[in-house]
């Protein structure tokens, strides 16, 4: 099994690789076209900030390949976003796989943005297993997809903020799976496995 | 609800903990990645390294502790002291630290602020400050407490987050080593006044100490050093402290679904 991690601009992907070392999965940090398209899965990590991304995306023809994919597809905080139709942060056309849009966190008394820490999971559906509702994971996100159809994990934050998405062959979470501890490891296997 | 943060606090230099602990499970105590798995296992949910090196090597003996840290450890850690550029930042983040802090480098260069956040995005940059209450004013300090500086707490926390900070460390000068609790009313009025998390630093001693600092400061996190190098407070007795009385924390056993 090859597992394609596409190559940003920014951010730290050391942590995901070494998680993917622990499991003993084999993998590729590419930015190259064919490369991706081949790999049986791809991980479309993201620390970062949306339109610098999406244009870094665009100058290697990658927002086309990434959305055309057939095989699966996990986005990981800001790759979850950049997989939506677009975002509020600095007004950004995205991908377009999730057909709903990215907001800022509402802030008020006693919610901080950025959303940062461990959050329980409130519900889980679909491809998160169910021994995962009331886990805790790590986030650190000032952006999020409110809870709809793709939603299959949320927290909450003042507002319900999904934690998860799946549509078809592509699978997307919110949170770090690769600094989540034990459990995060349980859903990058998860996925892995499928 | 996002769970308060118990962070507790490594000094190293040229690679090793300074302050030593009493963890007896610990072949040695002054491995700073022995060090962070044990606390890792035990539930803490983030952990800070902060660099006290002034060797011409420090910059290649820090990379390597990162990377090592980053490869054993699977919760956040973020790394402050001698950061000055976007270039230190960058190292650090690709070898894989989840967030940078800096001090003194910020004072001095405010605008340094803006171009990391611009560069790695907010969720990254810590914004330390060190403060004492001088008169009625709580008066910056830079160089490791010794400098102060024109800068006032409340203004420079707004400041910074304005500048793209995306959490503020705040150390009471004041609190620090005196195991008497945190800063409470300064800590409850920068988290009214910003809308970025604060981290509350100095003056741990007792687990009241954190009860009071999440519940009358409404800190979002509390970080400690001694207090857990030493033992005196475990991290599994604190947790359960906390949430027996009511306040949100991530169970202590929780890598161990």
């Amino acid at each position: 099994m090859k597992t394609a991690v596409i190559r940003y601009n920014a951010g730290n992907i050391r942590s995901l690789c070494f998680a993917l070392e622990k499991m003993s999965v084999p993998y590729t940090i590419t930015d190259r076209i064919d490369e991706i398209q081949s790999a049986d899965k791809v991980i479309f990590p993201g620390v970062g900030e949306a339109s610098s991304t999406m244009n870094f995306l665009k100058g290697k023809q990658l927002d086309q390949v990434i959305k055309n994919l057939n095989q699966p597809v996990l986005g990981i905080c800001l790759g979850m976003q950049l997989m939506c139709r677009s975002s509020e942060e600095n007004n950004t056309d995205c991908l377009g796989i999730f057909d709903c849009e990215v907001k800022r966190i509402p802030q008020r008394e006693g919610i901080k943005v950025p959303h940062m820490g461990w959050n329980r999971l409130t519900e889980t559906s679909d491809w998160i297993p169910k021994r995962l509702k009331d886990a805790y994971f790590y986030f650190v996100h000032s952006y999020y997809v409110p809870a709809g159809v793709y939603t299959s994990a949320s927290v909450n934050h003042g507002t319900p903020i999904s934690a998860a998405l799946r549509k078809d062959n592509f699978y997307a979470v919110q949170f770090h799976p690769e600094k989540s501890g034990d459990q995060g490891l349980v859903v990058l296997k998860t996925f892995l496995d499928l | 609800m996002v769970t308060k943060r118990i962070i507790p606090c490594l000094d190293v230099k040229d690679g090793r903990t300074v302050k030593g602990t009493r963890f007896v499970a610990l072949r040695d105590a002054g491995d700073p990645v022995a060090l962070a798995k044990q606390y890792a296992a035990q539930g803490a949910d983030e952990l800070v390294f902060l660099d006290i090196s002034a060797t011409e090597e420090r910059r290649k003996t820090l990379l390597s502790l990162v990377e090592k840290v980053a490869r054993e450890v699977n919760i956040p850690f973020t790394v402050g002291g001698g950061i000055v550029s976007t270039q230190d930042v960058r190292e650090l983040l690709e070898a894989g630290a989840d967030k940078i802090s800096i001090n003194s480098a910020a004072v001095k260069n405010p605008e340094l602020i803006n171009e990391l956040s611009q560069a790695f995005g907010s969720q990254c940059i810590v914004v330390a400050i060190d403060a004492r209450k001088i008169l009625n004013d709580w008066v910056v300090h830079i160089q490791g407490g010794k400098i102060p500086v024109n800068r006032k707490l409340f203004s420079w926390s707004l400041e910074a987050q304005e500048r793209g900070a995306g959490e503020i460390l705040f150390t009471s000068m004041d609190h620090d080593g005196t195991k008497s609790g945190f800063a409470i009313d300064a800590l409850e009025k920068l988290n009214r006044l910003l809308t970025i998390p604060v981290i509350a630093s100095g003056g741990a001693g007792h687990p009241e100490d954190f009860l009071r600092v999440f519940r009358l400061a409404g800190s979002d996190a509390a970080l400690a050093a001694s207090l857990f190098h030493f033992g005196v407070v475990s991290i599994p007795d604190l947790k359960l402290f906390l949430k027996n009385n009511g306040i949100p924390v991530r169970p202590a056993q929780n890598n161990s679904i």
